[in-house]
């Protein structure tokens, strides 16, 4: 069908091959270090953006491997796949050039990128997994490579961090090995087909099927910080700021998100799970979810912080359109997947910005920057806003569809829940702003400048500020993230 | 036709060695490059020997042309040879570290000559059809092993090694005893005697006997005194070649064992696998504790010896060839990993000036090379994918559930967390720069001792992802029983 069948595996291999070379660079060749990690990232997008036009053309794409009798290594490139290896494409150029611009003279930067590709690869891998098992694969991958990002800075503080964020991780990859175990042994498969494939088990087995949903939701729960396996998040905030912003955009909680996806439409299938009970409690925990971060964010004075609660919370939005069981929540939800990962990225490199050229880590000590560094601070609210749910920018977008799935699912609480959640994020982010813009820099803090943005720190967040008002504003424009969610739905709904 | 002189595969993997140890001996002066050369030759000879049971799935050489139950005959399958190629290869890229990291000239007179000795029973075990023949090789292995854990010299290698000969000793002694059992009831030795007689108590009592004394040789736990000290204390190669190499002979005789003489009781295996689980546990527990890095290594092999005899408790015929397989594949993973991490912590000790884990990441100097391996070799032995530990885990988890035996997977579960605590201590150690005393020193790399472990460490994980053909290699022969 296709006339080149291994371009998912290209795609795979460019930022997995580049891995091993950029460990190998001695730390001294800065700049063919550059060339490569941006080299291989635009290769890359340009490559997924072919993919896309093929998987938009209907080809289908599907690479096989037996790894054991019976048992397959296998790639797809689904149009749900697709929405998330763009994401992925887009951002991690974007986040290289800014890593490059961040640790420019820095220590270990070898070793930094060898594992930031690594990431991406995981990323990917998780993206096209056409099976639990190879998700399993690229999932516990994604564990190892962002571990050593994390603890990048080398103090007792990361290592700390980091030792929790790997109990986390690990503990839910093991019970994830447990599930994917689980459903091999129940279903004889573990292949991601829309529909699910437990159908015919259900009757006979409802209890080991209802074990089975709470075993792997909980163990994609832990990256996708689901309450109350949410403690990781936060404390993983020591990692330079390229780090937190890619976790918290594409690579770790997203695949925990995506892996919720995956299960509920396609080893479940939306009606078995419905049918079997799950997704209403799943709902549930996502709606607290959403609630508790917000609160927690509120009291939260270290930017990042508060900023990480966030995500505990914007994450769950995700969780909650696949739990309502309505294909128009689905939308909102596969919309949020792309919407949060621009918003939260913006946030996360500008609050990059200020803590390396203000020293400001700190919400009370943000009076009065907006004026020091205009274009950051821009960029930072026009994703506060967005996240709030301002229409037109890309948050609302999200948050429309899915209180239209709420009304759709008959769950009208999702009206109160949301608009619940919008309040408490401009509870959150308002006061941000205010002392941004509409206070004084004091005079301690001033002139004090820690050193220079360049372009590579100061262009990435105002080019993805820029993405959300496109994907809020154009949301109907055909090739948007949203249109593209259209036709995700329909097949997950096989309508 | 078999006379002594045809030359064929078997016959050289048996007697090559046992040459060149003599031969090493002899010409001390020569001994790197007899040993070298005669490792290359025996790895040739498993490669020939693989080449043809791939073909033929199973050979059998009567030694001097006499057939069992009179003369010894050589015999050889998928499974047999898979340890042979465990053996050949992984002795291989020891010896070219040990190349690197003996610099003692004494210690390189005498590392190899009993290297390949070793080498020498331990193809002779894998190869072996009768079980007085067995026990003579175990004896050898155990002299050889023994001698290559005070090779270092120091105080406690010797207390160690002293140690490690009474466990053998009395082990070798219980294996006879059962063997001698064995004549009484059955005047014959080899396997074909054993699969052909009728289950009776008696046999059974010489087969306890054998059992015990290959735990106490395969160190499961509460057996395994000797063997923390004895691999923490020997040089980086040997203590590669006694933990990957050395403990995986009695477990492969068990494995042998149990298949021709099954275990006649359920709650026999389900002990098994409960001090493997203990061992699990116990092993675990202790690495969490160590304070030297090799002597966490050491106490990780009691961990995952006991994850293998997980793997063996499978009763009745649910799922006993699969539980079989699981444990040949997570034998071949231990092995190589194993010997990547021993390889991988000597570098690091010799590099670092200690091998205390608290202060690891005092040292200015970072072998950054060497603490890669140690965490690729880390990555396969805690099981995560796509390694080859992985692909056992994976075998032995799926068979337990299958067979309903969660208490076998909660085991193996709590044992791989374990290891991510105990292995993440010495990570720390090698990520930690905060207390770093002066400035990041320039350190050796790309040495043979490094990339021996490298290969290693790499074969560990890319392995994972050939796991079908290698075990439908394994299956040649029908090592497990299962006739199609």
């Amino acid at each position: 069908m296709s006339d080149v069948p291994l371009l998912p595996l290209f795609i795979l291999m460019t930022s997995l091959l580049a891995s091993p070379v950029l460990f190998a660079l001695p730390e001294s060749a800065a700049r063919l270090r550059t060339a490569i990690n941006l080299g291989m990232a635009m290769l890359k997008l340009a490559l997924v953006a072919w993919l896309g036009w093929k998987v938009g053309q209907g080809v289908v794409y599907d690479l096989r491997f037996t790894m054991l009798p019976g048992l397959e290594f296998k790639l797809q490139a689904d149009p749900l796949a697709m929405l998330f290896i763009s994401l992925s494409a887009v951002l991690w150029l974007i986040t290289t050039i800014y890593s490059i611009g961040y640790l420019e003279h820095g220590p270990h930067r070898a070793r930094f990128f060898g594992f930031f590709s690594l990431c991406v690869a995981a990323t990917v891998g998780i993206a096209m997994a056409g099976n639990l098992f190879t998700f399993l694969i690229f999932y516990e991958l994604l564990t190892l490579a962002t571990y050593p990002l994390v603890i990048h800075r080398g103090t007792a503080e990361a290592l700390r961090a980091g030792r929790i964020y790997l109990i986390y991780t690990l503990a839910g990859g093991l019970v994830l090995l447990i599930g994917t175990l689980g459903l091999w042994v129940l279903a004889g498969t573990t292949d991601f087909t829309p529909g699910g494939v437990l159908e015919d088990v259900v009757t006979e087995h409802r209890l080991a099927a209802q074990i089975l949903f709470v075993v792997l939701v909980g163990a994609l729960g832990v990256k996708a910080a689901l309450f109350p396996f949410h403690a990781w998040l936060p404390i993983a905030m020591v990692a330079p700021a390229p780090v937190s912003a890619l976790l918290h955009a594409v690579a770790v909680v997203k695949a925990g998100a995506f892996g919720i996806m995956r299960v509920v439409y396609e080893v479940f299938g939306i009606e078995t799970a419905q049918a079997l009970g799950m997704t209403a409690p799943l709902a549930a925990l996502a709606g607290i979810t959403i609630i508790y971060g917000s609160l927690k964010a509120i009291t939260q004075d270290d930017i990042k912080k508060r900023l990480a609660y966030s995500t505990v919370s914007q994450v769950s939005y995700i969780t909650l359109g696949v739990a309502l069981a309505s294909p128009i929540a689905a939308v909102g939800a596969l919309a949020h997947l792309i919407h949060q990962g621009l918003m939260k990225i913006t946030m996360f490199m500008a609050a990059g910005n200020l803590a390396e050229g203000l020293g400001v880590k700190k919400v009370s000590q943000m009076d009065g920057v907006g004026r020091e560094m205009p274009g950051t601070m821009l960029a930072f609210s026009a994703a506060a806003l967005a996240m709030i749910g301002l229409p037109p920018l890309a948050g609302f977008v999200s948050k429309w569809y899915l209180a239209q799935g709420g009304l759709d699912a008959g769950a009208g609480w999702v009206i109160a829940l949301l608009l619940g959640s919008s309040l408490l994020n401009a509870i959150y982010f308002l006061p941000m702003l205010h002392r941004a813009w509409f206070r004084d820099r004091a005079d301690t803090a001033s002139g004090t400048s820690y050193r220079q943005i360049g372009w590579m720190l100061a262009a990435p967040p105002i080019t993805t500020a820029l993405m959300v008002l496109a994907v809020g504003g154009f949301a109907n424009a055909p090739f948007s993230p949203l249109e593209w969610t259209r036709f995700v739905v329909a097949i997950e709904y096989q309508e | 036709m078999n006379n002594l002189m045809s030359l064929d595969p078997m016959t050289l993997a048996l007697f090559l060695p046992l040459f060149g140890a003599m031969a090493a001996f002899i010409a001390p002066r020569a001994a790197s490059v007899i040993g070298l050369a005669t490792v290359l030759a025996n790895l040739g000879a498993v490669g020939w020997l693989a080449f043809e049971i791939r073909a033929a799935a199973e050979l059998i050489t009567p030694l001097g042309g006499w057939a069992p139950p009179l003369g010894i005959a050589l015999r050889a399958d998928g499974l047999s040879v898979a340890m042979l190629a465990l053996t050949g290869a992984v002795g291989l890229l020891v010896s070219f570290s040990a190349l690197d990291a003996l610099r003692d000239a004494r210690q390189r007179q005498y590392f190899w000559p009993l290297w390949l000795l070793l080498l020498t029973g331990l193809n002779g075990v894998y190869l072996g059809t009768d079980i007085f023949n067995l026990y003579v090789m175990i004896e050898v292995i155990a002299l050889a092993a023994v001698g290559l854990t005070v090779l270092s010299g120091t105080r406690e290698a010797v207390r160690a090694g002293l140690e490690y000969m009474y466990a053998s000793i009395l082990g070798a002694l219980l294996f006879l005893m059962g063997v001698g059992f064995v004549y009484l009831q059955l005047g014959r030795l080899d396997f074909a005697g054993l699969i052909a007689a009728t289950p009776s108590a008696a046999l059974s009592a010489a087969l306890a006997l054998m059992v015990v004394g290959l735990l106490l040789k395969t160190a499961l736990f509460p057996l395994h005194f000797w063997l923390p000290a004895a691999h923490a204390n020997a040089t980086a190669p040997a203590s590669a070649l006694l933990s990957g190499l050395v403990v995986k002979a009695a477990l492969y005789i068990f494995l042998r064992l149990s298949t021709y003489m099954p275990l006649p009781d359920e709650i026999l295996v389900t002990l098994l696998g409960a001090l493997g689980a203990g061992a699990l546990l116990w092993g675990s527990v202790q690495a969490l504790r160590a304070e030297r890095l090799k002597l966490l290594v050491a106490w990780s092999t009691v961990a995952q010896i006991g994850l293998i005899f997980i793997a063996f408790a499978r009763a009745g015929q649910v799922g006993l060839v699969e539980s079989w397989k699981a444990a040949a594949l997570l034998i071949l993973a231990h092995g190589i990993a194993k010997s990547a991490m021993f390889l991988a912590a000597g570098r690091i000790k010799d590099e670092v000036g200690h091998d205390i884990i608290r202060d690891l990441d005092r040292s200015a100097i970072r072998p950054t090379l060497a603490q890669f391996t140690f965490a690729l070799a880390a990555i396969s032995l805690i099981g995560l994918p796509p390694s080859l530990g992985f692909i056992g885990k994976w075998s032995l988890m799926e068979g337990a559930l299958q067979a309903g035996y969660w208490h076998w997977v909660v085991a193996t579960m709590v044992g791989t967390l374990l290891s991510v605590a105990y292995f993440s201590r010495v990570f720390a150690g090698f990520l930690r720069f905060d207390r770093m005393q002066g400035a990041l020193a320039e350190h050796k790399g790309w040495a043979l001792a490094d990339l021996a472990p490298l290969t290693l460490a790499l074969a560990a994980i890319s392995l994972g992802l050939m796991a079908a053909p290698i075990l439908s290699f394994i299956e040649l022969g029908y090592p497990f029983g299962a006739m199609p």
